[in-house]
């Protein structure tokens, strides 16, 4: 890609940028008059052109899919198009070598917050897992990035911007950079190096070379771009899924019905949505649309948020994939510790609110 | 010319072989395709993102599917 940069002049170069200010600017304004639409025209498609009665529980249901789901899959086209730009900064590499040597507790909180914006795909979870332990990445603050990766993600922060406002996004960001730093913390403390798979310690990297990447702007929107195409290819149908189901718990369960199951009047309100959803594997684009129905029916904040960090967190078959590297004991250990800092978060958000 | 492709097996794996299959083929260069699924392999190849390519042991592309343009100017 480097040899893209010194084929244009500077002249091309500051043409081209003008002609991407241009076309941004005219998508932004486009992409704004649409999301502005989005309201009137779900409630003219249900009411007008569909024979639908307004306050009927159908009616209801319908009109909160066809305005959710064109208004999230919007929300996360732009979310993860800028994402994608930030991410073009970071690669796995270049984070193993910031993390590499650095002290434990700095170390945890570095790594939580790199793995928003590290890119990381589940399946190569154990190469990242094998490549930071022998670079000398403290255990604890390999699993600090393990944990954070999957779980705060732009998907995941887009959707709740989308469904249930900045503020909730905002409260999940933080506690499950908390769950993530805290957990890799703890396990840190508990030196469990020798719970490692003993293949993994003596892998030697054969010496092969590393390409420098040189990436221009131009190459950093054709990434975003194709995170955008890659991304909603293999969410949508999981996030019309979701909100098909939001939408008839929308119109179709009663109000205060979920206070009884998920509201902050048991004490095992908290640990049951936990158990719950570890078993359940969805991705955040089907859960959140569900959570955010259970929400609107009585379900207390920090019970949803446990929920929503188990099934996004503590997956089986995540842990079938560490498996491989990791002995049964530290794969419990590890679920354990993050089924903890998850019941703190819940319990604590049941609390104060 | 050596060509590697390290991946457990994921769609963006089998894509990236794909890819640099019909690369080869179109080139017409003088390539031999390896994949390569073995978790113990990959990791020893000191990767720490997949699917990667490996080309006469340079990684040219990590963690994501490399761009065919990409592919052929390796190639050539």
């Amino acid at each position: 890609m480097s040899i893209q940069t010194t084929r244009f002049s500077e002249g091309r170069d500051l043409k081209r940028a003008g002609v991407y200010a241009i076309i941004g600017a005219l998508s932004i304004y486009l992409w704004w008059t649409v999301y502005r639409a989005l309201p009137a025209t779900s409630a003219w498609l249900a009411y007008d052109l569909l024979p639908l009665t307004r306050g009927s529980h159908l009616g209801a249901s319908v009109e909160f899919f066809l305005y959710d789901t064109p208004k999230v899959m919007m929300l996360l086209v732009l979310v993860v198009f800028f994402t994608g730009i930030i991410r073009s900064f970071f690669t796995p590499e270049k984070t193993r070598a910031f993390l590499s040597g650095k002290s434990e507790f700095a170390g945890n909180i570095l790594a939580a917050l790199l793995g928003i914006v590290t890119p990381f795909c589940s399946c190569s979870a154990v190469p990242l897992f094998i490549g930071f332990v022998t670079a000398g990445v403290p255990l604890g603050v390999t699993f600090s990035f393990l944990i954070a990766a999957p779980m705060v993600n732009e998907i995941a922060l887009g959707l709740l911007y989308g469904l249930l406002g900045w503020k909730i996004a905002a409260i999940y960001m933080g506690t499950g950079l908390f769950v993530a730093i805290l957990a890799g913390w703890v396990i840190g403390r508990l030196k469990l190096e020798n719970h490692i798979e003993d293949w993994v310690t003596n892998t030697l990297a054969t010496g092969v070379t590393m390409e420098e990447e040189k990436m221009t702007w131009h190459d950093r929107i054709v990434y975003g771009w194709d995170a955008v195409k890659e991304i909603i290819g293999r969410v949508w149908v999981y996030m019309v899924l979701g909100i098909g189901v939001g939408a008839g718990i929308h119109g179709f369960v009663p109000e205060g019905v979920m206070a009884s199951i998920m509201g902050d009047d048991h004490w095992w309100s908290v640990p049951l949505s936990v158990l719950v959803g570890v078993p359940m594997y969805a991705n955040a684009a089907g859960v959140i649309p569900v959570v955010e129905a259970l929400l609107g029916k009585g379900a207390a904040l920090g019970s949803v948020l446990a929920f929503m960090m188990s099934v996004i967190a503590l997956s089986l078959p995540e842990m079938v994939i560490l498996r491989k590297v990791l002995k049964p004991r530290l794969i419990a250990i590890f679920a354990i510790v993050v089924a903890c800092g998850i019941l703190m978060v819940g319990y604590l958000f049941n609390l104060i609110l | 010319m050596e060509i590697k492709v390290l991946g457990p097996g994921c769609a963006k794996c089998d894509k990236t072989e794909k890819l640099i299959r019909e690369a080869v083929a179109e080139t017409g260069c003088d390539a031999t395709v390896e994949k390569i699924t073995d978790m113990m392999q990959i990791a020893a190849f000191g990767v720490v993102a997949t699917p990667t390519v490996i080309i006469d042991n340079t990684v040219k592309c990590s963690g994501k599917v490399p761009k065919k343009q990409d592919v052929i100017s390796w190639l050539t």
